[in-house]
């Protein structure tokens, strides 16, 4: 039986995107008071899985670093139908870069012993780095597939992906144990159901810190983090509306002028 | 002590529906706006959506999660659409009897079906002689032959052309004081649903009457003792018809609510939206007041109906408060629309059309006084 990992991250709704705030100091976006939600493109990962498991048997596990309130974005993922939830919670990993997150997140993997499958989106709704699956890979020493939108092949160990890259696609035949970040291409993610959430209740998620994951505190969190935010701004979205005038010839070339001197073409 | 906050659970089931209602329900509102009808999708969801199983006990097929439960679900699916909400909460009147007067082999028989929505439910007890007094009741049956025969017709029946079982109240032809309740299937003999009603609103759940004409019913379909009818009938439209009518006005408070503010932040006057100009701001206070208090006496009903107590005073009240609190939205979201108000591609007028079917169903506002009135005086 597959054993499959599936990352997930809680991001801020969309919706309460206009009440985020940027610390002035520490340039993060606390996450407080915000109501969270899976990252869209996670559900697609935890869909596959789901799919894994229906079709061959396999055990689900949902890893999510995360403050306590992540425990409910955990707690979701367990009645879509996942075996069992982890939240790496501790104060110490607060403010980690993609790189330290990563490293949180695959010590985690190896405490559980043996791993199958690594899915992850492509990329959370916030972050957006797309780092997370292939630092993983290196972490963990194993293969990753990015923007995997269509399994191919799935029985064995052997698997086949078709997997984007600009203008086309790649085909993959990836060894497993493997990792895979997916698109939002690749399924249609269930929704929560009534009797999912019933079966989750005898489900329990278990709680990792600093300690449980034995990790010397400068590895992770703000402390472990090699990127320096520089600047975060707030960007306000204007539109202005222009009429140009004249013949058709001439709108044109103003219209070209005004493209080019706008840097879009 | 006093706990006004949802369980986590709580929460996730009301998160699940309303990705429910979003996803599987709101895709079907225009066509059931445009015809009045189109039911059929709608009624297929709540079924495979689990919604129609949210009372019934687990060793019959259901989930057996309580009222509170299912006025969070009709809440978010009335938000979505109110007329849809309306064939659910009924569905669970004809539920409710069965599960609550009906004979082990009756429940075995039809609440596993129900719970999956592969069979769908209804009560019909109001007559053209008049609703708010049900023991006008002229539909009556007759003991022949080891059965029941039944005659006469009933109005206003929500899911009268969808449901397969139907529980029917009717009077005893040689008893006047005696009123019985029998489970109707579709099938029998002598049963036939007729007229369809266009209403004002709710366009697209199916509200319209039966007919019995020497409708043979058999012995076993006798629901709860003969005689005691009434009390089968109503103790399920007072507890849960009222509590899923408050749901109904619930959701489609919200969805008020949801309508002002988003018109009121787009439309630009004076240079600015309008949600800035006090007056419609005190609008949209007023609806979130009554938003606030309505969910306020609503859950507080229920979670006294699933401690097991008797809720239908606590019921009247929430339901009287609600669904006039609906209208009141419904006219006030759609005057902050101005003239858009008025005009169909705006889902405030349906709205306000959805919150004038809300008032009389499982007893009209002056019925709900006529009971807390007794209640406060008793
Ligand atoms: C959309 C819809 C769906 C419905 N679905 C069902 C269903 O599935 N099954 C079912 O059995 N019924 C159903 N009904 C019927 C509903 O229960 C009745 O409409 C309701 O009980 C009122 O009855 P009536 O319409 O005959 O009005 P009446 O009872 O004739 O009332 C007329 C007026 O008299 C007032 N009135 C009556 N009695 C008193 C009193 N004692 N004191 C003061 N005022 C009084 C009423 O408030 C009302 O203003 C539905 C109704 C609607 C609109």
């Amino acid at each position: 039986m597959l054993s499959i990992v599936v990352c997930v991250k809680a991001v801020p709704e969309p919706k309460a995107a206009e009440d985020l705030k940027i610390d002035p100091v520490t340039k993060a976006i606390p996450r407080h008071d915000i109501p969270l939600e899976i990252n869209p493109l996670d559900r697609n990962a935890l869909e596959a899985a789901l799919h894994f498991k229906e079709q061959a048997g396999a055990s689900i596990t949902v890893i999510s670093m995360g403050p306590p309130p992540a425990g409910d974005i955990v707690k979701e993922c367990l009645a879509l139908g996942s075996d069992e939830g982890i939240l790496l919670s501790d104060p110490a990993f607060a403010g980690a870069d993609a790189l330290a997150t990563a490293y949180t997140l695959a010590k985690a993997i190896e405490k559980l012993g043996e791993v199958d499958l690594v899915l992850c989106g492509r990329a959370s709704s916030d972050g957006a780095t797309e780092w997370v699956g292939p630092e993983l890979s290196v972490f963990l020493d194993f293969p990753v597939v990015t923007m995997v939108r269509e399994f191919i092949q799935f029985n064995g160990s052997s698997w086949q992906v078709k997997a984007d890259i600009e203008n086309g696609y790649r085909l993959v035949q990836v060894e497993l144990p493997a990792i895979f970040t997916v698109t939002q291409d690749l399924n249609s993610p269930r929704t929560l159901s009534f009797s999912g959430i019933i079966q989750s209740r005898k489900k329990e998620i278990t709680t990792w810190g600093l300690k449980d994951l034995a990790l010397p505190a400068n590895t992770v969190g703000l402390a472990g983090s090699p990127t320096i935010v520089s600047k975060l701004e707030y960007v306000e979205s204007k539109r202005e509306c222009e009429i140009i005038e004249g013949s058709l010839d001439e709108k044109l070339d103003q219209m070209i002028g005004k493209l080019v001197e706008a840097g879009a073409v | 002590m006093i706990d006004f906050t949802l369980t986590e659970e709580q929460e996730l089931f009301q998160k699940a529906a309303r990705e429910f209602a979003e996803t599987k329900i709101a895709p079907h509102v225009p066509e059931m706006e445009e015809t009045g009808q189109s039911w059929d999708p709608v009624i297929k969801e709540l079924g495979a959506g689990e919604m129609m199983a949210i009372t019934i006990p687990e060793q019959y097929g259901g989930l057996g999660l309580g009222y509170t439960v299912r006025m969070l679900a009709l809440e978010e699916i009335a938000r979505i659409s109110v007329a849809t909400a309306m064939m659910m909460q009924v569905g669970g009147l004809g539920i409710d009897p069965i599960v609550l007067f009906g004979t082990e082999e009756q429940k075995e028989k039809y609440l596993p079906g129900l719970a999956t929505g592969e069979r769908f439910a209804t009560v019909a007890v109001t007559e053209p002689t008049g609703g708010s007094d049900p023991k006008g009741c002229r539909t009556t049956y007759k003991k022949q032959n080891g059965s029941y025969v039944l005659n006469g017709r009933k109005c206003f029946i929500t899911n009268s052309h969808i449901a397969d079982v139907q529980v029917v109240l009717a009077l005893d032809e040689d008893n006047p004081e005696a009123y019985s309740t029998f489970i109707l299937e579709k099938e029998m003999d002598g049963f036939e649903p007729t007229h369809i009603e266009h209403k004002i609103g709710m366009r697209g759940c199916n509200t319209g009457e039966i007919e019995m004409k020497d409708c043979v019913v058999p012995a076993e379909n006798l629901l709860g003792p003969e005689g005691k009818g009434m009390r089968v009938s109503m103790t399920a439209i007072s507890e849960s018809g009222r509590a899923g009518m408050i749901g109904c006005a619930l959701g489609l408070q919200t969805a008020c609510l949801e309508a002002a503010i988003k018109f009121a932040n787009e439309r630009i006057l004076y240079g600015k939206p309008i949600s800035r100009l006090q007056a419609q701001q005190f609008k949209i206070a007023e609806i979130k007041i009554d938003l606030e208090a309505g969910r306020l006496l609503g859950y507080r009903a229920s979670a006294t109906h699933d401690k097991g107590e008797r809720a239908g005073n606590e019921y009247a009240v929430a339901k009287y408060f609600t669904t006039e609190a609906a209208q009141k939205a419904a006219k006030m979201a759609a005057d902050i629309h101005g003239g858009y108000g008025c005009m169909e591609e705006y889902p405030v007028t349906r709205y306000v059309r959805d919150s004038f079917v809300l008032g009389p169903s499982a007893g009209t506002s002056d019925i709900m006084k006529v009971i807390v009135s007794r209640w406060a005086l008793s």
